[in-house]
This record gives structure tokens, sequence and C-alpha cells, in this order.
């Protein structure tokens, strides 16, 4: 057991609370009110105190009761390469258009797998492109163009 | 009862058999069977993937399609875990004790055959269930008042939360914190706007989209990005003729087959308790009545036939509370309610009378959906085999295309791709710190009327919190939820997790 696993309910304890916790100062400035006159504040507000009691409950229940273990450790380049890959859709779609959009994200995307070769990735991305564009700006009218500035 | 039931049922039919409605019915359960079928790929997030591209269909039709992608998937699923023994789908990980040993006995394909078997008799049992059970709950639903309906959500909310696989304290937060989430945007009551931090974008809320595809598709590629090798299936040769069991496998197979299907269509009935429960509790159920127990685990029929039976008929019964109640009992229900409400339909026991179109259209699209899965999978067997070698490399970076485009299309806002990118590394770090999300999808969806039917409530009663236990209907539900909590301290005490244990492993 590493030291994360180990105090894993911990954190995941704290993450509750601290959500809990900025809920109710939030919740807090839009006016709590009275029960027979609630104001916007009230359910957030007890939603917060909710979330601190359950926050308090992990971190205090044995690891083995919480019958928790979370997922392996993230793997850094495939974590990468997808968040990279969303990026890259996200910048380029309304300023490149559809195509070089499309192409990045799943070229991106793909590399992210250990062992894959450009060529592999390339041939993957061109194809999706071309399938995306066919299915989202011809058949789904999707409001991109499809290479900004030569083709709308 | 009966009488209306058949005619419900035969509007039903002429919706459904509509060739645009049909079309979607096919284009659902066949997506559905590959999604099952390809490693790697959740339903969750096929049907959020799918969701943006109904918006410009009609109702019916939108809702034919993404139930299709439902129950399609448990077909697909149960060829993953007999053949490759692989779960890829939670209520078929059980599949997999017996049938992957009856493949290395040479017999998947006869394990297959009773799948499908237990597939039209599970699905047949629940869609009967629905068309008795949802009219009748939903009847009784219509003297509801504020206090009730919330009541009854804060029941499912809760059962939903603890029942389900993991801790129930974390689920209850999951809970919480997809409430939390649904109130982001402007507060109907004041106008006021809550949680926006001035950006103009979420004034309208955060897109259920966005939400669910972070956490269910953007988290998951993260989670098994270079983690699922590619599967060998060249020794895998199956063909039409390899499904066919003989007449002894029947006669052993039928009763577990009836037994699971109860099973199945009991535990739809209980919010929380969906299929992967119910496969359990069938394979536990055979496994002890059984004369011969040893025989479990190295390829016993009757552990293929019983969860498989349960399985479907447990999907098609997921339906009822969902379409009599407008209160779903998981994430998958959740987000086809999510779906409705997009096409500003509200769900809730009017439901069935004011939209017989969807409702009863939706019952004979599922006998229509089902015919056509065996059709597809009985002759086609060999083509979904050779699917199950898809590499994963390939799947995710043209889902990843597939979720960006989607999410755009929905409101044409490069902001809810962003918030999607942010929800997936936060369902990543919920992952890691041992979270189950699905609950959140919950949340999510009925946050809303929860907070809407429970200011309304206290309001009428003048201030007064004790309206919820004033009602006589409204104090069931309330005291249900007060068990529940109970019964889980009494486990946690007791150092057990109710109602079933599962084997962890079968979720890895």
């Amino acid at each position: 057991m590493t030291g994360f696993d180990r105090h894993r309910d911990h954190y995941a304890g704290l993450l509750i609370a601290v959500i809990g916790a900025g809920a109710i100062y939030e919740g807090s400035q839009y006016g709590i009110g009275t029960l027979t006159n609630m104001g916007s504040g009230f359910f957030p507000v007890m939603l917060g105190v909710g979330m601190i009691l359950m926050g308090a409950l992990m971190a205090a229940m044995r690891p083995a009761m919480a019958g928790s273990h979370g997922v392996h450790a993230p793997n850094w380049r495939g974590a990468a390469a997808i968040v990279l890959a969303v990026s890259s859709f996200i910048l380029l779609a309304n300023r490149a258009g559809l195509a070089p959009a499309t192409f990045c994200c799943v070229f991106v995307g793909a590399l992210g797998t250990k062992g894959t070769r450009l060529t592999e990735a390339a041939i993957l991305a061109i194809g999706v492109t071309v399938f995306g564009v066919i299915l989202f700006h011809y058949g789904l009218q999707v409001q991109f163009p499809i290479l900004r500035g030569v083709l709308q | 009862m009966i009488e209306s039931g058949f005619v419900g049922l035969l509007h039903g039919f002429t919706v459904a058999l509509e060739p645009h409605n049909l079309m979607w019915c096919f284009v659902g359960v066949l997506v559905g069977n590959m999604v099952g079928v390809l490693p790697g790929m959740g339903v969750l997030s096929s049907i959020s993937i799918l969701l943006p591209l109904t918006f410009s269909m009609q109702p019916v039709a939108a809702l034919l399609m993404l139930s299709g992608i439902y129950y399609g998937a448990q077909y697909g699923g149960a060829i993953c875990s007999i053949l490759l023994n692989l779960p890829c789908h939670p209520p078929h990980a059980v599949t997999c004790l017996d049938g992957f040993p009856m493949t290395k006995q040479g017999r998947g394909g006869v394990a297959l055959g009773i799948t499908m078997l237990a597939a039209v008799i599970g699905a047949a049992f629940g869609i009967v269930q629905m068309i008795f059970m949802a009219p009748y709950i939903a009847k009784i639903a219509f003297s509801f008042g504020p206090q009730e309906i919330c009541s009854l959500m804060l029941l499912g909310l809760l059962a939903g939360a603890t029942l389900a696989k993991g801790s129930a304290v974390k689920g209850i937060a999951m809970t919480l914190l997809g409430i939390l989430l649904s109130l982001i945007g402007t507060d109907v009551n004041t106008g006021n706007e809550r949680f926006t931090f001035g950006q103009l974008e979420l004034s309208d809320g955060l897109e259920l989209v966005a939400v669910s595809l972070g956490l269910f598709g953007i988290a998951e590629f993260l989670k098994s990005v270079n983690a699922i090798n590619p599967e060998d299936t060249t020794s895998v040769k199956l063909g039409f003729r390899d499904l066919r069991p003989s007449r002894a496998d029947l006669r052993q197979a039928l009763p577990p087959v009836l037994r699971g299907t109860l099973i199945g269509s009991l535990c739809s009935l209980i919010p929380g308790t969906g299929p992967t429960i119910a496969s359990f509790i069938a394979y536990a159920t055979e496994k002890k009545i059984s004369k011969t127990p040893e025989r479990f685990g190295h390829g016993a029929i009757e552990g293929v036939a019983a969860p498989e039976a349960s399985t479907h008929s447990a999907v098609q019964g997921d339906f009822i509370p969902t379409m009599s109640l407008g209160i779903p009992g998981d994430a998958v229900m959740a987000l086809l309610l999510g779906a409705l409400m997009i096409h500003g339909i509200q769900p809730g026991p009017r439901l069935i009378v004011e939209q017989p179109d969807i409702f009863w259209g939706l019952i004979a699209s599922f006998w229509i959906g089902n015919l056509i899965l065996v059709f597809l999978n009985v002759p086609m067997i060999g083509l979904w085999v050779k699917l199950l070698s898809v590499p994963y490399r390939y799947l995710y970076p043209t889902a990843l295309f597939f979720v960006c485009v989607g999410v755009f299309a929905t409101r044409n806002e490069m902001f809810d791709v962003a918030a999607t990118l942010v929800f997936g590394a936060f369902g990543f770090l919920l992952l890691q710190l041992g979270f189950e999300p699905a609950p959140i999808l919950l949340g999510f969806v009925l946050g809303p009327r929860l907070e809407e039917n429970f200011r309304r409530s206290v309001l009428l009663a003048r201030g007064s919190l004790a309206t919820f236990i004033d009602r006589p209907i409204s104090a069931v539900f309330v005291g249900m939820c007060a068990l529940l909590i109970l019964g889980q301290i009494y486990a946690a005490w007791r150092g057990k997790k109710v109602p079933v244990t599962i084997p962890e492993t079968a979720f890895d």
C-alpha cells in the first residue's frame, strides 16, 4: 500500500468537505432566508452542510469499511494526449475549421498510446476527418467552416 | 386495466412501426450491440455522444434510439464476457464465471445460444411487467402533492446512492455534488444567478451532455488509455450452427432462465438496484439451490442462463419508475430522462396520459428492438466476434472527436467543450479517490425538481418541515429513507455491504 492508498479516503473526505464549505460560503451570499421565506441560498447551504458531514464521515471511516480502492495511477502519456487533443479541438474548430480541428484532435489523441506509429495515427486521423466532415458538416449541418477561408 | 393495456400497445405499434421511428430504433439497437461488443466503450458515454444528434429529431424517435442503445448493449456485452472472459459491461461480469469455461470446453456457441434465449424471455417478461405496472403506478402517483414528490425523490436518490456499487457514504456525497452542480445558473424562483461567477455561459446552467461526457467519456478514456490490450480472437470461430443448444441443454437451462427473469424484474422495481445487482443475485441464487454447486465456475449452463435472463428483465423493468414516476433508478435512466426534458417533455405520472406516443411507442419498440437484436446476433455472430478485436488505440481518439463535436453541437458553444474537459479531469480525480461518479448524474437531473418541490412544500406548510411526515404517503417514503440509512449503518457496523457482496474484481 502506498501512502496515497492509505490516505485515499482522507483526501476524498477533504475534497467533498471543501466543496461543501465553498457551497455554504457562496450560497450564504445569495440570501439564506427562513423556512417560511427561503432565499436562493437556502438549498445550496443545506447541500453544503450535508457534504461537510459526508466528508467528515469518509475521513473517519476505516479504509476497509469505505470499500474503496481507486483505479490504477494515471498514465501520463495517455492523459496528456487526451487533454491536448480536446484542447486542440477547442482552439482550432472556430479559428481554422472543422477539418484541421478533427485531424489534430484524433492525431494527437492517437499518439497517447505507446507504440502508435506516426503514419498509423495520421491515417486514422484522415479517415475520421473525412467521415466527420461528411457526417457533421453535410449531414447534420453543424456550424463550422470545413477549412476557414477556403471551404466554407 | 388489461383492455386499456392492449389498446395502448396497439397504438404503440402504429407509432413504432412508422418507417422513421423504426429506422431510428434499428440504429439504436445496432449501435448498442456494437458498443456492447467493443472493449472499453460504455453505455453511458455512447448515449451521451449520440444525445446531441437527437436534438433535431422528434422526441419519440430520439427516445426509441437512445433506449435501443441501452438494451442493445446488453446483447453485445454477453458476447464479450462469454468468448473473451472480458467483463466490459458490469451486468455481464458474472456471466464470465461460467460462460468462459464453456468457451474453453468448446461450448461457447451453446452458451451464446442460451444467452439469446434467456435474453428474449427476460426482456419479454420485463416488457409485460412494464405494460401493466407503469400505468398503475402512474395512476397512484396522480394524487401526489409536492411533499410526496419531494420525499419520493429523496428515496430514489438515497437508494441510487447507497445500493449501487461502492461505498454508501461516497455515493451520497456524489449525489449531493450532482444536486449542487444542477443549481448552477439562474434560480427560477428568484431570478438570482447562482454559482455562475460572472460567466455568461453558465447562466442557463451546465449542459447535461457536457457533464455526462466529461464524467463518463473523457474520464473513462483517461482511465483506460494504455490499459486495454487488443484481444486475439483468431482462435474463436463461431457460426450460426454453433449456437443451437441441444435438447438436454435446453431442459437444464429453462428453469434457471425463469428464476432469473423473476429476480431481475423484482430488482428493477427497487431504485438503485439495476441489472448489475440483479445478475449477481440471480447467479448466487442458482448456485445456492443447485444440487451440484461444485459445477459452478467450471462451465455450468445455469450460471449463464440465470444472470443473463435477470439482466435483460431488469433492463426493461428499469424503465418503469422512470416512465411512470419520472424518477430514474440509475445513471442511464437519468440520462434518458434528461433527453426527454431537453425535448421539452415534462417527466412524471402524467407522461403516460399526455404523451401516449412516447410511452406506448417505446414499449412497442422494445418488442421490435429485441426481435431485431436476435436477428442481428444469431445469424451474424461471426461478424460481432470480429468486432471484438478492434483495438482500443483506434477507438478512443475517434470517440474523443465525437465527444468534442457532439458537445459543441448541443448549443454551438465552445465553452461547453472546455467544461467537458474540466469535468473529465475532475471525474478522473474522483475515480482516483475511490468515488463512483454515476450518482452525480442522478442528482444533476433530479436536482432542480427536488429544490422546487422542497421549497413549494415548505412554503405551503408555512415553514414547517413536519409536513413531510404529516401526510401519510410522504411519511411512508420518509420512513423508507430512514430504514435505508439504518440498514446501511447496521451493515457498516457488521462490516458488510447490503444487499450482496459483489466481487470487486468484476468491475476492473
